[in-house]
């Protein structure tokens, strides 16, 4: 995610971190490098004059405190800065004081709103709602199709008319929605050019017959200079409430997000982050300018785990360790956790750093899917009494996971090395455990310095 | 000349009329705010001097030509302004339009064949269509079957697109506004499998050309791209060098992302040519100029409308010629 505007904004500023002084000189050089990288990464070119002007003063007029490096200092304007370009809270879907709440979604065409719109039933329905899915694009060929698919696999109602126009077909929905007890009616219409009065007028009108809650401008995280131009038209015909932002999983450098939010002054609500029902994410501001920087994105980590991992599990778990009774089981509830928060090269590349240094590394999710085999072709006996395996159950084992023995030999002396470690972690040397947690505190501890 | 040699030349003539008319109807926005917000810098009087050149390089950066194409522009237009030793700021706009022009032209871009040829022993002619998703990739391969069914070729389309929901039915309606035949499976389906029934179908009806949709994917993706590969490898097994053509399709409202698109890509399916859709409607046309300049493919087609006869074949001097044009348009 934005990996191309965080390379070029590090690469940009490796030459002030190390320097002791800033001068006008020096970041004026480094201020030429950051403008050039925010309009590569296609952040509107008003938004980049402006961003770049602020970042200047701000920085001659500031005093280097304490520790800190003045190269430093100027990474947390620019961070403080692309903070305030996105805006600094995030907003929850505003919700009708009389249920049904009505949200239309609208854009260019291409942009992701049918995926959208399902994706975001999804994740409505995972909270205990019950929307109801609209289908007013009857346009594109095929289009109500897919959202009527769409709906199957997510087993979610889609309401659709034939030979109806879309102002038709919503208030019969609305209708239905009420009559059905569908509590959320989320409205996809068909994707339209600003330049087609037409089609624009269409959707005005649908907007003022249904007064919805929530009308969201659907956009390409890939869109370049002309994202702002798109959205504001889109805001002065429908008075936006929010933008959405897709096809953020790509390696676009996302200047669109940057540019919208601060010209239009609406809040990002959401981002698509995969072609999956349940790849729709709320947008935080804050994580996204700090992982810009090169600082990772350890907040989501933390929270992703933490919505996985269920709190008694992990409490079981640290028993198991502490009494030396971890086993093979154990072993594969953690992997199925992991493999619950995503693909591997999600996970780490939300950790600081690690996204630049594993960039062209290829990260092997299948190698878990092996090691799960190999596990699930022991028995219940082996899995829990590791040392029973002689050669002739491993043997076994790799003809029944489709491995090698050596595969299995390895899995499990690495299993036997990380028992090891267990153990000693949890009997008693003390002074290891709280010397790394003394380590781990000064590191936050000057992060935050850095930072906050 | 005969009269039908004649009356030829004039429907000849007709019809690239009507074409340039679509492109520059298309163009009308990208015109507006490019050559509009030029003639607004260049007021009378004004002198050729660095802040000039600042303005229109930020005109161009602002239209997507992108900050190498544009830097590459303005270092262009420095060199003829003092080679031509030009003082008066009016002319500057035909220079800027020659250079881009020049540009244009050096460009592979510039030996497009308009006539949709197939030569006899390279039939069929298989057609690989690749994009992200959301570019236009099922539209742009109903107007290309089209354009080849108004050549008088035979069409098959085929499925590969087996991902997105409804995209079959999608495609099956576009197959049949062009009139042309269609091979599809299940959704779910492996695409290979259906590119392998659709070269084989072509094979046995003896059809012109194969145009193959793929499903949109992201392409940092290793899998999907992967799976490209694999239905490359298939292909050989009906017609050995095939794919004949990989088009690339881009959306022209995509920024500098577009480039890095093309490159990831062509590792896995060297691409022959680019197709840039929605170049109507909103101000993007710059897109084209950063990638006809900054890519060693050539763009081939252009979608300027939503109509099946709204893509075009792309010809870089024409483009220039109605990014230019000075009449307004009435009906747009």
């Amino acid at each position: 995610m934005f990996e191309s505007l965080q390379e070029k904004l590090e690469d940009a500023l490796k030459r002030i971190r190390g320097q002791s002084k800033l001068t006008e000189d020096n970041v004026a050089e480094a201020l030429t490098e950051v403008r050039r990288a925010l309009l590569d990464a296609d952040v509107n070119l008003g938004v980049t004059t402006d961003f770049i002007n602020n970042v200047k003063e701000k920085s001659l007029g500031l005093e280097v405190k304490g520790s800190l490096l003045p190269g430093q200092l100027m990474i947390k304007l620019i961070h403080d800065e692309l903070v305030a370009l996105m805006g600094t809270e995030r907003s929850e879907l505003a919700l009708a004081p009389q249920p049904p709440t009505i949200v239309m979604v609208a854009g260019l065409q291409g942009s992701g709103k049918t995926t959208f719109c399902a994706k975001l039933a999804y994740s409505l329905k995972k909270k205990g709602r019950q929307p109801l899915l609209v289908a007013c694009d009857i346009y594109r060929p095929a289009a109500i199709d897919q959202l009527r698919m769409l709906g199957q696999q997510i087993s979610l109602p889609v309401f659709s008319k034939d030979d109806a126009k879309p102002l038709e077909i919503a208030k019969d929905a609305l209708t239905y929605a009420r009559k059905y007890g569908r509590d959320v009616v989320i409205v996809d219409t068909a994707g339209r050019l600003t330049i087609d009065e037409e089609m624009m007028q269409e959707v005005a009108d649908l907007k003022g017959a249904i007064k919805p809650q929530e009308i969201f401008f659907v956009c390409d995280a890939m869109t370049g200079q002309d994202a702002v131009n798109t959205a504001k038209a889109f805001n002065d015909r429908l008075e936006l409430t929010g933008v959405v932002l897709t096809k953020l999983d790509g390696d676009t450098r996302g200047g669109a997000a940057l540019s919208i939010r601060s010209v239009l002054g609406k809040p990002i609500k959401y981002v698509g982050v995969g072609e999956k029902i349940d790849q729709l994410e709320p947008f935080h501001p804050e994580r996204i300018a700090s992982r810009i920087l090169g600082m990772g994105d350890v907040i989501t980590l933390v929270e992703k785990a933490q919505s996985q991992i269920d709190e008694k599990e992990a409490e079981r778990l640290e028993e198991k360790i502490r009494k030396n009774q971890f086993t093979f089981e154990d072993f594969l509830d953690q992997m199925k956790m992991i493999k619950k928060m995503g693909s591997l090269r999600d996970l780490i590349g939300m950790l600081p750093g690690m996204d630049k240094a594993l960039r062209n590394v290829q990260l092997d999710d299948k190698a878990f899917s092996r090691v799960e085999a190999m596990i699930l072709s022991m028995t219940i006996h082996e899995r829990r009494n590791p040392r029973v395996l002689n050669g002739s159950r491993r043997r076994r084992v790799a003809g029944g996971s489709g491995t090698t023995v050596q595969d299995v030999n390895r899995l499990i002396k690495q299993f036997e090395d990380m028992q090891k470690m267990m153990k000693s972690m949890s009997s008693g040397h003390k002074g290891d455990i709280a010397r790394l947690q003394q380590q781990a505190a000064l590191k936050g501890k000057m992060r935050q310095r850095a930072f906050r | 000349m005969g009269l039908f040699d004649r009356f030829k030349k004039t429907i000849t003539d007709l019809s690239e009329k009507l074409s340039f008319d679509r492109l520059t109807e298309g163009l009308a926005k990208t015109r507006d705010s490019f050559v509009s917000r030029l003639r607004k810098a260049l007021f009378a009087g004004r002198k050729i001097d660095a802040s000039l050149l600042a303005e229109i390089e930020e005109i161009l950066i602002s239209s997507d030509v992108g900050v190498a194409t544009s830097e590459q522009i303005i270092s262009r237009l420095k060199e003829r302004v003092r080679q031509d030793k030009i003082e008066d700021a009016d002319s500057i706009i035909t220079i800027l339009k020659d250079v881009i022009a020049s540009m244009l032209a050096e460009s592979p871009s510039s030996h497009n064949d308009r006539h949709f040829v197939i030569a006899d022993d390279n039939k069929p002619l298989v057609i690989l269509v690749i994009g992200v998703n959301g570019v236009g990739k099922t539209t742009t391969i109903g107007k290309l079957a089209y354009n080849y069914r108004q050549a008088g070729r035979s069409v098959i389309i085929g499925a590969a697109d087996t991902f997105r929901a409804a995209a079959n039915e999608q495609l099956e309606i576009w197959a049949q506004r062009a009139g042309v035949d269609i091979v599809q499976q299940k959704q779910g389906a492996d695409p290979a499998a259906v590119v392998y029934d659709t070269l084989n179908a072509a094979t046995a009806r003896s059809t012109d050309v194969v145009i193959i949709d793929t499903a949109g994917r992201l392409h940092n993706k290793q899998g999907l791209m992967q799976e490209l590969g694999k239905i490359g490898r298939v292909m050989k097994k009906v017609k050995p060098d095939a794919p004949d053509e990989v088009f690339l399709v881009l959306d022209a409202t995509t920024g500098q992302n577009a480039l890095q698109q093309a490159k990831e890509f062509t590792k896995v399916a060297p691409l022959t040519g680019i197709i840039l859709t929605k170049l109507d409607g909103t101000a993007k046309g710059g897109a084209v100029l950063a990638i006809a300049a900054s890519l060693n493919v050539s763009v081939r087609y252009i979608g300027v409308g939503e109509k099946i006869d709204d893509l075009q074949v792309f010809d870089p001097i024409a483009f220039v010629e109605a990014l230019f044009e000075e009449r307004t348009m009435v009906d747009v």
